[in-house]
């Protein structure tokens, strides 16, 4: 009996072992060069690196895990319809023990995949990757949904372009409307800030794009269009959450304030912009709402290295600096006082910060 | 004896375009990844080797299968000299529209299916419809009025429809998934998987080999039957080699416009069902461009079925393979697209270039008959 049932494991295995050899699955073993680290597959949105904001965060996170952690890599980005999504998580899942999807587009396929791969680590950035259709449960263990208060740092932003702001008007531009109240959430927290600082500001705020097209996070001529026409109707800081439009922003600020000899400024979002922009229009950023996509790609890599992944949403709020706002060029260093007494309040949750424009 | 020889040499000449376009798109291809400092041998056996496996075949055909009713939806215009270029419009327009009003309802299963089938063809037939009748009546170019229907549809009544029709509940605080309300399990086809695995192995790693595949066939064969088999499809394919002919032959022309745009509008409303029945909800961000896409389809199909269906299979692998090259790193995803747009240039060139060379020999033909005869 024992014999027989070793005989059938045997049989089993061998028959794996072919059916495995028959698929003729490539990847030498990765074993042979002896890797310090896991080896993880990174996929980013449409567009893929060289956004200066979003995506880049999430390169800067990889970096910074393969030089810390020793991890070696892959990265894809899908096809500009965005309909290899799946396929790209399949394969990363293929060759990786951790994945990464950057962007919440990746939600549906990364709870399919992750479902299917129980072995392999998921962490999908800004999705909460719960199962709201079954009762709001983590869709598995090894599934981790990486999320962002962008509000809360919004919030502080909001609340330095109202102490900036000269004209008592101010802008922001988003870039597409209508994605589950996700670019929503930087408008309330900007609102809800500079009305904190000054409850009579006015406040002009416009979208690129509506869901279902996603082009207003790749249009900068079109932010630039906009943020001109806000600035000449009075508007002197402009904030944009719209990835790679931004750079639209920020030449239209240098342009009205080399033209019309006014100091206006812009305000940029998720890396720290001063750094990543053309260093031609940097002296018009104000300041950057950070949102440390970095820092969450990283952490989810070092909680697979010490098997501390949790299913479900992690979130970074400001009370673990996952938001924040940056200091680089000097230009906020009179309010910052001010802006860390925010920042205390909200963290103490003196301050609520909305998500919802039409509560701000 | 005779007829087989003609049929010979009719495939000879039918199969020596794509061929010729073939072998010039793989080779100036490989320039190009030379160029771009990657082993063109390399990144080819990649992208084979990744296609040979059965799972990855799923993933061709579940891509080609949406290719192919566009390129279908794109030929019937084309047959009559129609620009449809609508079908981007008309297909998102009729699955937003059908995954509503498949959300909506609760019926049994074939029920239900064929209901968001109807109302998809309907929607599609209805808005291509529109620019038929300003064609026939205000003499809209069709070419004109599509492309200014793909904008309202797209940036106008599907944002609208998005917002009003956004699935209820759970869409505060960090939850950013948006569409339609999820269709019922009976309104879904069934994925094909167990039919393959007759055949096959196992289907592993969670692929599913899309329903709406029976579909496309089911297009695919109604297109080729009646366009190349029946009354009517002789009075289309009559009306766009020469209208006026055709007027003169008894073929009302306007009747025939109106009729090749509702047409192609009802099968460009079935391009969407792979997303809405395969996954039960018109997304905030659904696939866009398959319109487009179904027009090289037919370009470079030649308007026929099978055409199509080679045309899709190709566009779909190369798609495909956009993946496995990023991921062994044997070349960039660009490359996918610099290869089917020359495969596409090679096509059309090659087609032009086959049929001077078919045009020289009949009348080099025709002028030995006829020296025959002289003589």
């Amino acid at each position: 009996m024992r014999k027989s049932k070793r005989f059938t494991a045997m049989a089993l295995v061998a028959a794996f072992g072919l059916v495995a050899a028959a698929c003729g699955d490539d990847k030498e073993s990765d074993g042979t060069s002896a890797p310090t680290g896991p080896s993880v597959g990174l996929v980013f949105d449409i567009g893929g690196r060289g956004d200066q904001s979003f995506n880049d965060a999430a390169a800067a996170g990889i970096e910074r895990a393969k030089a810390e952690l020793g991890i070696t890599f892959t990265e894809a980005s899908p096809n500009d319809d965005g309909s290899n999504r799946k396929e790209l998580l399949d394969l990363a899942a293929e060759s990786s023990e951790v994945v990464i999807a950057v962007g919440f587009l990746f939600e549906a396929d990364a709870a399919a995949v992750g479902v299917a791969n129980p072995g392999v680590t998921f962490g999908v950035i800004d999705s909460a990757m719960l199962d709201f259709a079954n009762g709001a449960v983590p869709y598995g263990d090894n599934i981790a949904g990486l999320v962002f208060s962008e509000q809360q740092g919004s919030f502080l932003v909001g609340a330095a372009a109202a102490l900036k702001s000269t004209t008592g008007q101010i802008g922001f531009i988003g870039g597409v409307k209508g994605v589950g109240g996700l670019i929503e959430r930087f408008e309330a927290g900007f609102i809800a800030g500079a009305h904190a600082v000054n409850p009579d500001i006015e406040i002009v705020s416009e979208y690129i794009t509506e869901a279902p097209d996603f082009d207003g996070f790749n249009a900068p001529d079109r932010a630039r269009d906009i943020a001109t026409a806000m600035y000449e109707g009075g508007a002197d800081v402009v904030y944009h959450a719209a990835g790679g439009s931004g750079a639209g922003l920020f030449e239209a600020a240098k342009a009205y304030r080399d033209a019309m000899n006014i100091n206006v400024w812009a305000i940029g979002v998720d890396s720290d912009q001063y750094n990543t922009s053309d260093p031609a229009v940097r002296d018009v950023i104000l300041t950057s709402m950070l949102k440390r996509v970095d820092v969450a790609v990283f952490e989810i890599i070092k909680a697979h290295i010490d098997g501390k992944v949790v299913g479900g949403p992690t979130v970074y709020d400001l009370s673990v600096d996952g938001v924040g706002y940056s200091t680089t060029g000097g230009f906020v260093d009179d309010i910052v006082d001010q802006l860390e007494a925010f920042k205390a309040d909200i963290i103490s949750g003196a301050i609520v910060v909305p998500t919802d424009p039409a509560e701000a | 004896m005779t007829r087989i020889a003609s049929v010979l040499r009719r495939i000879k000449t039918d199969a020596a375009a794509p061929v010729m376009a073939l072998v010039f798109a793989v080779a100036a291809s490989s320039v190009v990844l030379l160029v771009a400092g990657s082993n063109p041998i390399q990144a080819y056996s990649d992208m084979l080797k990744h296609a040979s496996k059965l799972e990855t075949m799923i993933d061709i055909l579940n891509r080609a299968t949406p290719l192919f009713i566009a390129g279908i939806a794109a030929a019937i215009g084309f047959r009559m000299n129609l620009f449809n270029i609508g079908v981007e419009g008309q297909y998102l327009l009729a699955a937003l529209v059908a995954a509503h009003v498949g959300g909506l309802v609760h019926l049994p299963a074939p029920l239900h299916i064929a209901l968001i089938l109807l109302v998809a063809m309907s929607v599609g037939a209805a808005y291509s419809g529109v620019a038929g009748v300003l064609k026939v009546t205000k003499g809209v170019h069709e070419v004109i009025s599509t492309i200014m229907l793909n904008a309202i549809a797209t940036s106008g009544l599907i944002v609208a429809g998005l917002q009003a029709w956004q699935a209820g509940g759970g869409l505060g605080g960090n939850v950013t998934r948006v569409g339609t309300t999820p269709i019922d399990e009976s309104g879904r086809l069934p994925n094909l998987n167990g039919f393959v695995e007759i055949f096959t192995r196992d289907i592993g790693r969670d692929r599913e080999l899309t329903g709406v595949l029976v579909v496309a066939i089911a297009v695919g064969v109604a297109y080729h039957v009646i366009v190349g088999r029946s009354r009517f499809g002789f009075d289309l394919r009559a009306s766009g080699a020469n209208p006026f002919a055709a007027h003169v032959g008894g073929i009302p022309p306007k009747r025939m416009i109106v009729t090749a745009m509702v047409l192609s509008g009802a099968v460009a409303g079935l391009v969407g069902m792979t997303e809405i029945m395969d996954g039960g909800v018109f997304p905030a961000n659904p696939i866009q461009g398959l319109g487009f896409a179904g027009i090289a389809v037919a370009l470079l199909g030649r308007n026929s079925a099978i055409g199509a269906l080679v045309a899709a299979l190709i566009f779909a692998f190369l798609d495909i393979s956009s993946g496995i090259l990023q991921n062994t790193g044997s070349a960039s995803r660009e490359i996918v697209q610099i290869m089917q747009g020359l495969i596409i240039l090679a096509a059309v060139v090659a087609y032009q270039v086959t049929e001077r060379a078919r045009a020289r020999e009949e009348a080099k033909a025709a002028a030995t008959a006829l020296a025959a005869v002289a003589s």
